[in-house]
């Protein structure tokens, strides 16, 4: 008999979801949706407020990465003052670099070991009651003192720079409020240990050497595991190196060609749409060119590791060189391989936090300036999770008319449910009984691009997801709710 | 005719000199009692009756009420403090105050004195009122913070002495209104000034907000009252 199945709530990412999987009368997938099910307005409620307002208060979508929400719009804030990104004091690009990739450490620290390790370290179906982040803390205790420190690191980064660590001020249009002073700096360079940058990138080091020994271990899951081809997006600087902050935007095919080759992010309008289908509040990104049926790409740690040429500082690359030549200097398209990924990212935050802290400039004194006005601005900018679009418009009395945000999870948004589909026809298609371990692998999936879904959705509230079994007649015959 | 006058506050016996309201009297012996339409320098009004004070068992406003001999005043007693707290909960639900947004947040003499007095919720049922911003040549006005207390009207005049801040309408639909022509004519440090004396995030300057990082803000350091009692 036909059923559907719903996985509601989806746990252990950020945001409200679920997931239906309908099943035909021989118990074979017909369809399988990942639904984002907030709703948030806030391209709405910003019409009408001043525009020095705004990277202050859109970064309320997130409580993991609203540096992300807040740079973004400050960049494009920038542009309204007539302040474009290359023109900023360098006082003030490099303390937003170092607010950005103390976020980047932070939120990367916070998916791996707190969200996604359980998975990797006790099994996709092992008992829930261990599979979390307190198991992680039972049986692998440094691996969790290493996340817990990992972030904490991260978060102080973001308080010196932004004065809080979640919802600071620091940016403002045309540069920041305030630089580091010599002694903050001196914190972050000279603590006793594990308080300090070196430690930090050791650490960081440690957990890439961890996935890699798990993949070792696991070749077969790690590689095949809801992979599939794709297209990927991120920035990437000016040379094609990874860049978290600015950047040129690029795409590649699955095969690595260049389908979008290095433009300014000024004119995204030209390069992507957004199509909008009944069933999710999340719309669905396509690059113009390639239309909405070919033109769905990737972002985030995978995607930017497909799109750039090299890393810019040595042990990242290091690791960067391992990693590619495991696919022929291909892209990536191993949707587990995002972890390892991740923490070569991870890796790489903390080596630019450490040459940023040794720049004179961390502590300079000029940090805002300002130029001819403009009345439109477009803010772009890596997030943890991959490329976050920002565009406003101004009124004549400074006052917000028109929002378009395009939140990285969103731009994922196709690759969550090809990651679903893939999971839901080899592992529930024609299976007598839905176990809960089989549905952890759908959130398994899903996880590794460490969606925010109340970003997405520009929501309050809880993670939860809900898988619903349908029949061929559409009669709802199960439903796991978490 | 003593120089000095005496009274108590809270038990403890002061002096002051003649003339003062009870607000100054009591400042001058170190003692806070909060106000927010009042303002040093301006002629008092005791409009906002933040400042309101027991008596010999009767209330009355502190920033208006001149002092005289043998007053026995309550300050910081329980009947006073939450009757204070009531009326900051009322101006918390009146208007549209979203502080984690408001770039006068940290500066903020609404949100200081909610700090101070512990209100955690208002009891009372939001308003959501439904108000503008208005833009005016440097400056914005916005009406959804604006808690009435006519600071700007006192203090913001042109050079030859002309009003340009004004009150209009009554009752729930009082507001602040503004001589277009006029205020098209102030400095940029009218503007700052203006901006500076709103105890509120209500007269914004165009293009300057969070510009003073978290942790120098006026009462990131301080709660408000220490300037008078010093620190507790």
């Amino acid at each position: 008999m036909a059923r559907k199945i719903t996985i509601e709530p989806v746990t252990r990412v950020e945001g409200h979801g679920k997931v239906t999987i309908h099943l035909d009368d021989e118990g074979r997938v017909s369809q399988a949706r990942f639904h984002v099910v907030e709703f948030r307005g806030f391209e709405r409620f910003v019409q009408g407020r001043p525009y020095w307002e705004i990277p202050v208060l859109v970064q309320r979508l997130c409580g993991i990465c609203p540096v992300s929400h807040h740079l973004a719009a400050a960049k494009a804030m920038d542009i309204m003052v007539g302040v474009p990104p290359e023109k900023l004091p360098p006082a003030a690009e490099k303390i937003r670099r170092l607010m950005h990739y103390g976020q980047m450490l932070q939120s990367h620290a916070l998916h791996f070991f707190h969200l996604a390790s359980p998975d990797l370290l006790f099994g996709f179906e092992a008992d829930p009651a261990v599979r979390n982040i307190i198991g992680v803390a039972k049986f692998h205790r440094q691996l969790a003192v290493h996340g817990v420190i990992l972030r904490k690191f991260g978060q102080e980064i973001i308080k010196v720079t932004a004065g809080k660590r979640i919802h600071g001020t620091g940016a403002i249009p045309g540069g920041v409020n305030k630089s580091l002073t010599p002694e903050e700096r001196d914190y972050f360079l000279n603590s006793a240990a594990p308080y300090n940058i070196d430690t930090i990138i050791d650490w960081a080091q440690e957990a890439v050497e961890f996935f890699k020994k798990l993949h070792q271990e696991n070749k077969e899951v790690m590689d095949n595991f809801a992979a599939f081809p794709s297209n990927h997006l991120s920035l990437v600087r000016k040379d094609g190196a990874l860049d978290f902050y600015h950047g040129v935007l690029r795409a590649v095919d699955a095969e690595g060609r260049k389908i979008l080759n290095d433009v300014d992010y000024q004119d995204y309008l030209k390069y992507v749409g957004e199509e909008v289908r009944p069933w999710s509040y999340m719309k669905f990104p396509y690059l113009k060119k390639q239309g909405k049926e070919k033109g769905w790409y990737r972002v985030g740690p995978i995607a930017r590791l497909n799109t750039c040429d090299y890393i810019p500082s040595p042990r990242a690359q290091q690791e960067f060189e391992i990693y590619k030549s495991y696919t022929g200097g291909k892209p990536n398209n191993m949707t587990l391989h995002s972890h390892w990924a991740r923490l070569i990212e991870l890796l790489h935050a903390a080596e630019v936090i450490k040459d940023l802290l040794n720049d004179k400039d961390i502590t300079g004194e000029k940090l805002i300036k300002k130029g001819k006005k403009k009345q439109e601005g477009v803010g772009l900018i890596e997030a943890p999770r991959g490329t976050l679009f920002h565009h406003y418009r101004i009124n004549r009395d400074d006052l917000i008319v028109m929002a378009n945000l395009i939140v990285s999870t969103t731009n994922n948004n196709e690759a969550y449910n090809q990651a679903v589909r893939w999971v839901a026809e080899n592992y529930i298609s024609e299976k007598p009984q839905i176990t809960e371990g089989m549905l952890n692998r759908v959130e398994v999936a899903i996880r590794a691009y460490d969606p925010c879904l109340s970003c997405a959705t520009h929501a309050l509230g809880k993670m939860p997801l809900e898988i619903d079994l349908y029949d061929a007649q559409g009669q709802l015959l199960d439903r796991k709710r978490k | 005719m003593p120089d000095k006058v005496k009274f108590t506050i809270d038990g403890q016996e002061c002096l002051a000199d003649q003339g003062v309201t009870i607000y100054e009297a009591a400042k001058a012996n170190g003692v806070y009692i909060p106000v927010l339409c009042h303002y040093e320098g301006l002629k008092a009004v005791g409009s906002c009756r933040i400042c309101s004070v027991m008596v010999n068992g009767r209330w009355m406003a502190s920033c208006t009420q001149p002092l005289s001999e043998g007053m026995v005043i309550e300050n910081d007693a329980p009947l006073v403090n939450e009757y204070r707290q009531a009326i900051i909960e009322m101006l918390l639900a009146e208007g549209n105050h979203f502080c984690p947004t408001c770039e006068k947040s940290g500066n903020c003499e609404l949100q200081a004195l909610a700090y101070r007095y512990g209100i955690m919720v208002p009891r009372f049922p939001y308003q959501f009122p439904r108000r503008k911003i208005e833009a005016f040549p440097g400056f914005l006005l916005e009406h959804n913070r604006c808690i009435q207390c006519q600071r700007c009207v006192r203090a913001i005049q042109t050079e030859d002495g002309r009003k340009i801040f004004a009150m209009k309408d009554r009752s729930k639909d009082i507001r602040i209104n503004i001589d277009r022509k006029l205020a098209a004519k102030l400095s940029e440090d009218q503007i700052q000034k203006a901006m500076d004396i709103c105890p509120v995030g209500a007269i914004l300057k165009k293009g300057v907000g969070f510009i003073r990082p978290i942790g120098q803000r006026k009462y990131d350091r301080q709660p408000i009252g220490s300037e008078i009692e010093g620190e507790k």
